[in-house]
C-alpha cells in the first residue's frame, strides 16, 4: 500500500493510514528522499494518527528516515502517535532517540516554522 | 454447607416442628417486653455496641427481636437480611465491629434458648423437640445477620478504595497547553500505570505542550515505579509534550541513580515554582509584576 505525501509549500506531509509492510516501508523511505530532494523541501511531516501499533521495523526506519532528510538540511517530524502506542513503544524501548515528535499536523507545522525561524 | 446461602427457601420442615415452632413463635411473641429487656441489658453487660447510646441498642434491639421472631415464624430470611444490612449501613460508620454484631446476636440466640429452659424444664422431651426445631433456625440466622453485616462492611472498604483511587491522580490545567500532575502519597504500580494513562489521555485532550509532573508529596519509589517514570517521561515526549519533573526528594534521587537512567532524558528542576517558571518560559510566556507592567506601556 502507498503511502501518499502532499506537498504543502515547502513541506512535505506523508500520512500512514494502515499498518505497513517492511516492504512498503522502505518505499515510503525512498520516495520521501527522493521527493525532499526534488522539491527542496524545508522539513517533513509523517502522521501515524491511524496507526495502533508500532514495531521496532516501523521505528527504526522512521528514525532512518528523519536522520537522512536531516543530512539534507530538512527537519522531520513525527505527528499524532497514539497514547497506547507511545507507551507500548517506550515499554520496548523504541523512543526515537533525536527525533521530533508532536501532537498532530497542526504542532508539526507550528514546530516546523519554528524551527524554520530559529535558523533564518 | 447447609447455611452457606440463607436466601433459599428452606426445605418444607415436617409438619410436627412446624407446629413446634408455631409454639415457639407465640412463646416468644407473648413474652416479648421480657426478653427483648433481658437482651437488652445483657448486651450492656458484655459491653457491646459501646458506640451507640442506650435508647439507641434498645430501638435496634426490639426491631431486631421482632425480624427475629418473624423470621422463625415465617422460614423466610429475606426481609430479614434486608434489615441486616439496613442495620450494618446504619451502624458501620459508627465504628461497630463484627464481633460485636456477631456477640449480640448471639446474645440473643442465648436468651432466647435460656427462656425455653425455663418454660420447657419440667418436660424434657419436649424442650429437647423445641431445641431441635430452634437450634437450626436460630443458627442461620445469627448466620444470615454476621454475613450481612460483612459483605455490607466490604462493600464500603471497595467503594471508598475506587474514591481514592479516583481522586489520587488529578491532571489540572494551569495555562493553555500546560498541565500538572501533582502526586501525593505511595506509588505501586498499578497506581503508576493509571497515572500514566490519564497524563497521555490528559495531553492529547488538553493539547499540552508541557507538563510539570510534581512528587513533593511521594517519599520512596522502588525501582519498577521509577522506571515506570521515566518511561511515562518519554511516552509523553513522543506525544510531543516536554515533562519536566519536581520536587525529588533525595531518596528518589537516589533510586533514579542507581537504575542508571539517562539523565540527559529527563527534565528536572528542585520545586514546583521553578518548575511552572520554566514550563512558562518553554511556552514563552513571561509574568510581569502588575507595575512594571504599566510603567513600560
Amino acid at each position: 500500500m502507498e503511502v501518499p505525501i502532499l506537498k504543502q509549500g515547502r513541506y512535505l506531509i506523508a500520512t500512514i493510514q494502515a499498518a505497513l509492510s517492511d516492504e512498503d516501508l522502505q518505499q515510503l523511505r525512498r520516495t520521501l528522499l527522493e521527493r525532499v530532494i526534488q522539491f527542496r523541501s524545508r522539513g517533513v511531516i509523517v502522521d501515524v494518527t491511524s496507526l495502533d501499533v508500532m514495531d521496532s521495523f516501523a521505528t527504526r526506519t522512521l528514525r532512518d528516515i528523519t536522520y537522512m532528510i536531516r543530512l539534507r538540511g530538512a527537519d522531520t517530524v513525527i505527528v499524532g502517535i497514539q497514547p497506547e502506542v507511545a507507551f507500548a513503544m517506550v515499554q520496548l524501548g523504541l523512543t526515537l532517540e533525536g527525533v521530533a515528535t508532536a501532537l498532530d499536523l497542526e504542532e508539526g507545522l507550528a514546530h516546523l516554522e519554528q524551527r524554520a525561524r530559529n535558523s533564518s | 454447607m447447609a447455611n452457606k446461602k440463607p436466601a433459599d427457601v428452606p426445605q418444607p420442615p415436617s409438619t410436627q416442628s412446624t407446629e413446634l415452632l408455631r409454639e415457639l413463635v407465640a412463646h416468644l411473641r407473648e413474652h416479648r417486653t421480657q426478653l427483648r429487656e433481658e437482651w437488652a441489658s445483657s448486651i450492656t453487660e458484655a459491653q457491646l455496641l459501646t458506640a451507640m447510646t442506650k435508647d439507641e441498642i434498645f430501638a435496634e434491639a426490639t426491631s431486631v427481636y421482632d425480624n427475629y421472631v418473624e423470621a422463625l415464624a415465617t422460614g423466610t430470611f429475606e426481609a430479614l437480611q434486608t434489615y441486616s444490612r439496613n442495620l450494618s449501613e446504619r451502624i458501620i460508620p459508627r465504628g461497630v465491629e463484627t464481633h460485636e454484631v456477631v456477640g449480640i446476636v448471639l446474645l440473643l440466640r442465648d436468651v432466647l434458648a435460656r427462656s425455653l429452659f425455663a418454660k420447657y424444664q419440667g418436660d424434657f422431651t419436649k424442650l429437647n423437640r423445641i431445641l431441635d426445631a430452634y437450634e437450626p433456625a436460630a443458627n442461620r440466622i445469627a448466620n444470615t445477620v454476621a454475613v450481612g453485616f460483612v459483605q455490607e462492611r466490604e462493600r464500603v472498604i471497595r467503594q471508598q478504595q475506587e474514591a481514592i483511587r479516583e481522586l489520587s491522580t488529578p491532571v489540572l490545567q494551569v495555562r493553555e497547553r500546560l498541565l500538572i500532575l501533582p502526586i501525593i502519597g505511595v506509588i505501586d504500580p498499578q497506581r503508576a500505570r493509571q497515572l500514566t494513562e490519564q497524563l497521555l489521555r490528559g495531553i492529547r485532550t488538553n493539547r499540552a505542550k508541557v507538563v510539570v509532573i510534581d512528587i513533593t508529596g511521594v517519599a520512596a519509589m522502588d525501582a519498577t515505579v521509577a522506571n515506570h517514570l521515566v518511561q511515562t517521561v518519554e511516552a509523553s515526549r513522543l506525544l510531543g509534550a516536554t515533562v519536566i519533573v519536581t520536587g525529588l526528594s533525595p531518596e528518589i534521587a537516589q533510586t533514579i541513580v542507581n537504575i542508571g537512567v539517562d539523565l540527559g532524558k529527563m527534565n528536572t528542576v528542585g520545586d514546583l515554582q521553578g518548575g511552572i517558571e520554566q514550563a512558562e518560559r518553554l511556552l514563552g510566556y513571561k509574568v510581569i509584576p502588575v507595575s512594571e507592567g504599566a510603567t513600560a506601556a
